[in-house]
């Protein structure tokens, strides 16, 4: 492109944005949608697999009870009315990765409907509402080979794994999001966060954007204040939380761009692209696809049980809003404090390793210090560094029984972090102990007197801090595995000297 | 005829059970007929002279061993070939499954099996089941043993005529409209539509979901009951299978054969007792309505005003759930592909396969339905015909708050002449003038021989409540017992 792009500034200083997400969510159910296909990660292509999730002539879908629990239950969590009676729906459209060339997906009467979600953004309160929530059944997946771009230009074959196919998704669609403002990417990042761990605390996916068991289209469009919505495009490919934050600031961009120019916004599909951080035109919307939308006669209607709804709303686990919160005050930390904690994504992981036994300041100093730093330096997530909550825990208790000094531990841990093992074996196998043996101990501060008899006097003259050299000939020759202020008590006590 | 072919199922399990034919005979005997008339009535696709043999010899070890054997162990069995046979040829009567082994079994298949049927092969039928006569098979038409130059009916002609050429003893059909009644009318013999839902669809290969509902044919009432019986029940593979036992159908049979119908009240369908039938149709329905009364039975006209909307509504519904059911066939997983040489695109493949694959019946029905179901029509057509099916639903059960079953002709015409009604299909669609209603409302109904009208067979429709099967089985039973059995001449 020769135009140049205007500012953020300028853009929002110019036009108001109206966001708004479609949240695809991969449900952990032990089997598909619609038949007993196991639904887990990976597998070589093609091999879980049936008639009804292949779309044979005359197989027919069964609807997965667990994954209609499941969705009632998000949209419980999300504040959403439940359907006392709804129904599955076809959408018809010709793709290979579609077994049977139309989508089992709700349409008219979704199961959840007219929620919201509470979300922060800066400290601020912000309620997400949200329009729907509903079932549908993941397709395939096609593989084009024997291209430069694995694209289907310029390949020679397709091959398609029908593995996902019939894998159950929910699908969590907000109501157009006005009024944030120069805040709008921040808000759509704060909510697929706040989104992906409400569906954590519930257990009902791993949640993970980079394997696409999260996945998240963003629209966006732009008007001038006081003016009608503008036309909104859809943002696909987004894999992970910032590239939801990047979508929408740089479709924003481009968006203003063209408005600036003169030009008015194609409604169209567009795709993210991570390595660039912009977005490309996909297919165009203008000819809309008619999907021939009709009820599945295959499948009959869902009418919960409203004593079965009242039952799994009452077992909602309490919500990470308002479980951060309590934590916040049990753990007494500040505001700023409990920020940096959700920042770096370490809330789980510092209440299971209290839980574990340690206290909440040990716990934090751990997983926001040396874990953190290790996370930055090699762009892993926190949870996946290598180290368990329990390990952390016992690490410090290592620590806390005098064990370990803190220079020791954070050797154990790098072990720990290449995958030794537990903190107690590692400390055993590369002999790491504090050197706590007095008569060990004893027989290396005579050593050190006796090879430094200048220093010694002059401690014993009373220049008591020239202690601390023997101190230092002590830690070199117990490789540093004695604690400093025990060596330095003994050493004075030696010299018969008064601390 | 004095060989094992002329027995009832009924008859063949007996003399099984008893040991005085083995199963391997009774098969032998009709794969020897399939042989001998096959090549001028074609009802089958596929003969499977060698799994029909080794399933006889299987009930015959059975039996040797003293191992309890089921009401139909050793008998032979048809099945109409939309339903999915593991590693037998299964074709819908379709060129684009032409090859298509499929990798699993139906329920009614495996339920056949399990109850030690013996499969004799797969039956001709209307592609995909769309049609009234046989004659959209891609494999050719299926001849009426009662008249060769004749239609047997359709869709599902071939299990039908297989019965009436004493090619099999029992065959396996499926309604979406009427193709197992019709069929079973024009050729004389037994065939039930099962309420929706009391029989399953897993493996039947779909037409039109909210519609298809396999079921028996066979020549005798209590021979098809024995049949639904042996396959129907819930089946947690079908979500729409009800969850409530069979009706007992063979009782009901067996009560009806009595020739008893004291008690009972029947309602003739105003609608369908004038107009719309052949003369000698309608003569033959009200003799049938003679004999019922003289069997006891009180008869009673009663209004379904909605009926005169089914045609045009089960011509927007069946299509449209059609047009969705069948656009899994585009040659990428399984079945015919053509222009696949690495010159065309994907869509350009699919769009040759769907055009070299599928007839025109197919084509036609396929394309109403996408119109029917397109934004900005769904509402007038596939919404309206919706809303027509809910009154039509509601006549039947105003209906059955006075009577306990409704009859009326099964079809307006007898057996009609090859090539007679292809040209318009508004006069095939006809054919299912009276049979449609009850699959619009999901209830059963029965075809039963009454009468013949120049020398053909003519049905008379039993139509009673949702599972309340029994009660069609008891009144058809009671009309065999007092004007059957109609024997069509020797091939």
């Amino acid at each position: 492109m020769t135009t140049t792009l205007p500012a953020y500034d300028e853009v929002v200083a110019r036009y108001e944005p109206v966001i708004g997400l479609e949240t695809h969510v991969e449900l952990g159910t032990n089997t598909k949608m619609f038949c007993g296909c196991p639904t887990d990660f990976g597998g070589a292509p093609n091999t879980r697999v049936c008639p009804v999730c292949l779309g044979l002539p005359g197989s027919l879908p069964v609807a997965n009870r667990a994954a209609v629990e499941a969705t009632i239950r998000i949209g419980l969590a999300l504040n959403c009315s439940i359907a006392q009676w709804c129904r599955f729906a076809r959408k018809n459209y010709y793709y290979p990765d579609m077994p049977k060339n139309y989508q089992i997906s709700q349409y008219d009467e979704p199961l959840c409907v007219d929620g919201y979600l509470d979300v922060e953004v800066n400290g601020e309160p912000v309620r997400i509402s949200i329009e729907r929530v509903h079932m549908e059944e993941d397709t395939g997946k096609t593989l084009h080979v024997g291209g430069a771009t694995g694209r289907i230009h310029g390949a020679t074959e397709s091959l398609v794994d029908y593995n996902r196919a019939g894998i159950p998704l929910v699908e969590i669609v907000t109501k157009p999001i006005p009024g944030a403002g120069a805040m709008a990417p921040e808000v759509a990042r704060a909510y697929v966060t706040e989104l992906r761990d409400v569906l954590r605390s519930l257990g009902v996916s791993d949640v993970r954007m980079e394997e696409g068991s999260l996945r998240c289209d963003v629209n966006t469009s732009l008007n001038l204040p006081g003016e009608q919505w503008g036309t909104r495009t859809e943002t696909k490919n987004v894999n992970s939380l910032r590239s939801v934050e990047r979508a929408v600031r740089s479709e924003m961009i481009r968006q203003a761009s063209v408005l600036a120019a003169g030009g008015r916004i194609t409604q169209e599909t567009r795709h993210f692209h991570e390595d660039t951080g912009d977005t490309t035109s996909g297919r165009s919307k203008e000819t809309a696809t008619d999907y021939r939308y009709f009820p599945e006669p295959d499948l009959v209607p869902i009418a919960p049980d409203p004593t079965w709804v009242a039952e799994l709303k009452a077992a909602l686990p309490e919500l990470p809003r308002l479980h951060r919160r309590r934590l916040q005050q049990e753990w007494g930390l500040s505001d700023l404090d409990m920020q940096s904690i959700l920042n770096a994504g370490a809330v789980e992981l510092i209440e299971a390793t209290i839980a574990a036994g340690t206290t909440p300041t040990a716990a934090r100093k751990w997983w926001l210090g040396e874990l953190s730093r290790r996370a930055n330096e090699t762009g892993a997530e926190l949870a996946d560094i290598g180290a368990t909550p329990e390990q952390v825990a016992e690490l410090q208790g290592l620590v806390d029984a005098g064990k370990l000094t803190d220079k020791l531990a954070r050797t154990v841990l790098e072990h720990v972090v290449a995958g030794e093992g537990s903190p107690a074996k590692i400390m055993a196998d590369r002999n790491l102990e504090v050197v706590s043996d007095t008569g060990a101990l004893t027989a290396a501060v005579d050593e050190a007197i006796a090879a430094n008899p200048a220093i010694a006097d002059k401690v014993r003259g009373g220049k008591v801090a020239a202690a601390g050299a023997l101190v230092g000939a002590v830690m070199k020759t117990t490789r540093g595995q004695a604690d400093a202020k025990t060596v330095r008590e003994l050493i004075l006590e030696r010299l018969g000297v008064q601390g | 005829m004095t060989d094992l072919t002329s027995f009832s199922a009924a008859e063949l399990a007996g003399l099984v059970a008893r040991g005085e034919s083995s199963a391997v005979e009774v098969t032998q005997a009709h794969l020897d007929r399939i042989s001998a008339v096959d090549d001028r009535v074609h009802a089958f696709l596929h003969v499977d002279t060698e799994g029909a043999l080794d399933a006889a010899r299987e009930v015959d070890s059975r039996r040797a061993a003293g191992e309890p054997l089921g009401p139909l162990a050793g008998v032979p069995v048809a099945v109409k070939d939309v339903l999915t046979t593991k590693g037998i040829p299964t074709t819908a009567g379709s060129k684009i499954l032409a090859d298509w082994r499929p990798p699993y079994d139906s329920t009614i298949v495996r339920r056949l099996r399990a109850a030690g049927t013996v499969m004799l092969g797969k039956t001709n039928m209307d592609e995909f089941a769309m049609g009234s006569s046989t004659e959209y098979s891609a494999f050719g038409p299926t001849h009426n043993p009662w008249d060769l130059s004749r239609i047997p009916g359709g869709s599902g002609g071939g299990s039908s005529a297989a019965l009436a050429a004493y090619e099999t003893p029992l065959s396996i059909g499926s309604d979406t409209g009427g193709s197992i009644r019709q069929p079973g009318a024009v050729t004389g013999t037994v065939g039930v539509k099962p309420t929706y839902g009391g029989t399953s669809r897993y493996g039947l290969i779909a037409f039109s979901s909210s519609l298809d509902t396999p079921g028996p044919c066979a020549r005798t009432v209590l021979d098809a009951a024995l049949l639904h019986e042996a396959i129907g029940g819930h089946d947690p593979l079908d979500s729409t299978s009800i969850p409530a036992p069979v009706p007992d159908v063979v009782a009901a049979a067996r009560l009806g054969a009595s020739g008893d119908l004291t008690g009972v009240r029947l309602g003739v369908v105003r609608e369908f007792a004038g107009e719309g039938a052949e003369p000698g149709v309608l003569a033959a329905f009200r003799a049938a309505v003679e004999t019922l009364t003289k069997l006891g039975a009180e008869v009673v006209e009663v209004s379904c005003p909605h009926f005169q909307y089914a045609l045009p509504a089960y011509y927007l519904i069946a299509p449209s759930e059609c047009s969705s059911n069948l656009a899994r066939f585009d040659g990428v997983r399984f079945g015919l592909r053509v222009g696949d040489d690495g010159t065309r695109s994907l869509e350009e493949v699919m769009s040759a396969t769907r055009e070299a694959g599928f007839g025109p019946e197919v084509k036609r029905r396929v394309m109403l339905g996408t119109y029917a179901l397109s934004s900005g029509y769904y509402d007038a057509y596939y919404g309206q015909a919706q809303k027509v099916r809910t009154l039509i639903s509601r006549d039947f059960t105003t209906a059955f708050d006075q009577v306990d079953a409704l009859i009326s002709p099964t079809t307006p015409f007898v057996a009609f002449p090859v090539g007679a009604r292809t040209a318009d299909p508004y006069q095939m669609y006809l054919a299912d003038l009276f049979t449609i209603p009850s699959n619009l409302y999901g209830g059963p109904g029965i075809s039963v021989p009454c009468g013949l009208a120049d020398g053909l067979p003519v049905g008379l429709q039993v139509m009673a409540p949702t599972m309340a099967d029994d009660r069609m089985y008891r009144v058809a039973a009671a009309l065999e017992s007092a004007v059957g059995p109609f024997t069509p001449p020797a091939l």
